[in-house]
This record gives structure tokens, C-alpha cells and sequence, in this order.
């Protein structure tokens, strides 16, 4: 199913400066395989070497912090919306 | 030791800086003449660092007659400069507006509310940059209304740290002083410090620090190449530059609570680790020297965001 992934501005330019991306996923580990077949290299700034996501990055879905949820295992509706969320930066 | 003993005329502006300086003895390298000091910023009255800019902005806007009493105080922040206008305003009779990212920490959100500052909310993808275009855009729309302190490009920021923070560690490490290490957000810190050392003597190391990429968890702190670059950013007075990771920022940040008891922000963590990679420089040189950086702030603005 189709959903989309909303990307910060400082991993833009990974996308093409696209602010969303559209891809097929059932949960957040294939949105996140998805968007890096799409755009590779875009996985190693969310994720380690493990694949675990890095404790820095904050992916919401629903508004929720998906470490509240099932983590990479959080099943995404059709249609449904992730965002990646950055640290503030700056002051 | 005996407490400050300020007089009885004194008020919160008065608690600001002299903050102590603690040495870092368990960052320091083994076998080697290598100290690590840090400002205890996070004993603040605000409780970061940034206590010194917000105040200095303040005092020099009214005493040039730019921040009059009526007037609202407007800012975009991450946080800790938010705390520290929403105090400086309850207790001079200002209103303060913030403009934040809304993933700020719920925490911050609460301390600026209960100090009666307004919080508005800007895109949080679009990280502080976009807090800082939005508060343009208002500021264009009533410039009479507020007073935009503006800590990006308001030379008062780096002058704060020029006045007080760097005389401050002066005056307790002296001569002995090798280098100044701390990290780049508005850049005040180290660029209003630094410039003070630099003319106390040029040969005291000036080092910035910045995140090694643009999407990193160093909260506070700004990749430069990929942001508005602020206007008091000085490159001139920074003998060099280095470059962290979030995860040994992290790290670093636990490891002062585990073996110092400093439970600090992701920022003095990204600090210190600074500090002790010069350290480490130094050693392998076989060299000694004394660094000096800053503990901006306390975890406590933080820990709740952490993964449970």
C-alpha cells in the first residue's frame, strides 16, 4: 500500500529536495527500505549498521513517536503519513 | 566556600554568571599533563548558559533606548534562550514571545509558559531555520510591537561571553589557559570568548564545534553548511574547527552523569568530547595543556525526549 514520508530539510538533499516521497510499505522497516531503493543513501543517517534505528531519530506516525508504538514493526495504514524529525538545532 | 553575597538591591540579573568551574578529572587522558575544565552553566538562574546573551541583549537594547517599556520581546529558540527571555521579562515588566520548532520538549514548553511567555510554533522539518524566517515574517508585519533580540545577529550576544564568560575562566585558570573549546548554535559562546582570549593572548587555542553532518541529534548545536549561517559567527577568531557525532555527544553526555555527576545536555556532552579529543591530541604530541569549555545546560530539558 501507499504511504507517504515526510523529510526534514536537512535530508532533502537526499531526495531531490522533495519535502514528501511516496512509496509501498506495510510497516516502518519497508517504508524505510522503500525510501532507500528510492534514494539510497538516506538509511544510514536513520538507522545503524544493525539497522536499528539511530537513538537520535525521531519517526512520528499519527503524532506518535513510533518508540511508543512497535517501533520499526508499526504497521501503516493506506494513505497513512511518517514524518522524520530532526534535533533542534541552533540556540 | 562562602555564597555569593549579593546586596540587598540585588535582583535575578544580578544570579547571572561566576558560575563555578569544576574540573573534569575523569575525561582527562591517563598519564598525561592534560587538564579539562568546564563552566557549571546549568547553575544559572535559568539554568543554561544562555542566561548571559538573553541578559546582555536586554540590558544593551535599553540602555540604547531600542527596548522601551510597552514593548514585547520576540525571539526564535530551541529552548534555552526562550527560558532565559521569558525570565528576564517576568521580572523587567516585558512580554516575551517565542517562536519554536514544535518538537521542543515539552518541558521547555511548560518552564516558558510558567515564566508567562507566548509560544508560537513553527514547522518542525524545518528545524530552527524555519523558527527563524517566521519570526521575520512578524516582526516585518508589527515592527513597533516588538523588540527582536534577534541572538543570531545581535552583536550583544557574543558580547556577553566577552564581558563575563571568558574573564570569569581568566581569572581562575590564568596563563595556564591552552585552549577554548565549545560548541557553535548562535556561535556566541565561543566567538564572544573567544575573541576576549584572543586579545589576552593570541596564543590560546580557539576551537569551534559543529555537528559532522546536517542531520544529527547534537540539540542546540548548528551544521553550518547546510544552515543561516548567523551573522555573529566570526570565523576569524576560531583557530579551527571540529567535528562531532551525535552518538559520541551522546555518549559523552551519559558518561559525565555515570562518573562526574553531571547530568548535562546533548550539547556539553558534544563539548566536552571536543575537549577531550584535543586532550587526546595533546597526549599523543607528548604536550600539556590546560582546556577550558562549557556545561551548557541540564539534562532534565531532554530526558523525558529520550527513547524509553
Amino acid at each position: 500500500m501507499s504511504i507517504h514520508i515526510r523529510i526534514p530539510t536537512p535530508l532533502r538533499r537526499f531526495t531531490a529536495e522533495q519535502d514528501r516521497v511516496s512509496v509501498e510499505a506495510r510497516n516502518v522497516r519497508e517504508a524505510i527500505d522503500a525510501l532507500e531503493a528510492a534514494h539510497p543513501g538516506i538509511k544510514a543517517r536513520l538507522c545503524d549498521e544493525s539497522g536499528a534505528l539511530r537513538r537520535f531519530v525521531n519517526l512520528y506516525y499519527k503524532d506518535e513517536d513510533i518508540r511508543f508504538l512497535q517501533e520499526l514493526e508499526t504497521e501503516l495504514d493506506e494513505g497513512a503519513e511518517l514524518s522524520i524529525v530532526p534535533a533542534i538545532a541552533g540556540g | 566556600m562562602l555564597s555569593r553575597l549579593l546586596p540587598a538591591s540585588a535582583s535575578i540579573s544580578d544570579a547571572v554568571g561566576k558560575t563555578p568551574l569544576v574540573r573534569l578529572r575523569s575525561v582527562e587522558p591517563a598519564d598525561a599533563q592534560v587538564e579539562i575544565w568546564a563552566k557549571l552553566e546549568l547553575a544559572n538562574p535559568g539554568g543554561s548558559v544562555k542566561d548571559r546573551p538573553a541578559l546582555q541583549m536586554i540590558l544593551d537594547a535599553e540602555s540604547s533606548g531600542r527596548l522601551r517599556p510597552g514593548m514585547s520581546l520576540i525571539d526564535s529558540t530551541s529552548g534555552n534562550t526562550g527560558v532565559a527571555l521569558s525570565l528576564f521579562g517576568a521580572a523587567r515588566g516585558y512580554h516575551v514571545t517565542l517562536v519554536m520548532p514544535q518538537n521542543v520538549s515539552e518541558a521547555r514548553k511548560r518552564i516558558v509558559n510558567a515564566y508567562g511567555a507566548e509560544v508560537i510554533y513553527s514547522d518542525p522539518l524545518e528545524q530552527s531555520d524555519g523558527a527563524i524566517r517566521m519570526v521575520r515574517e512578524i516582526v516585518r508585519c508589527e515592527p513597533t510591537r516588538y523588540f527582536y533580540t534577534d541572538q543570531y545577529s545581535n552583536p550583544s550576544n557574543p558580547r556577553a561571553h566577552y564581558l563575563t564568560t571568558a574573564p570569569e575562566i581568566f581569572a581562575e585558570l590564568g596563563h595556564r589557559l591552552t585552549h577554548f573549546v565549545a560548541g557553535i548554535g548562535t556561535s556566541g559562546t565561543v566567538i564572544g570568548a573567544g575573541r576576549r582570549f584572543k586579545e589576552i593572548s593570541p596564543a590560546i587555542h580557539v576551537v569551534g564545534l559543529e555537528p559532522d553532518d546536517a542531520f544529527h541529534g547534537l540539540e542546540g548545536l548548528k551544521h553550518l553548511a547546510s544552515s543561516i549561517v548567523p551573522a555573529i559567527y566570526d570565523p576569524g577568531v576560531l583557530d579551527e574547527t571540529l567535528f562531532i557525532d551525535t552518538e559520541s555527544g551522546w555518549v559523552m553526555a551519559e558518561r559525565l552523569a555515570l562518573e562526574e555527576g553531571y547530568l548535562v545536555g546533548y550539547s556539553a556532552g558534544a563539548n566536552v568530547e571536543g575537549a577531550r579529543r584535543l586532550a587526546e591530541r595533546l597526549k599523543a604530541a607528548n604536550q600539556t595543556g590546560v582546556i577550558a569549555t562549557v556545561l551548557c545546560d541540564h539534562a532534565s530539558r531532554y530526558i523525558e525526549a529520550r527513547a524509553p
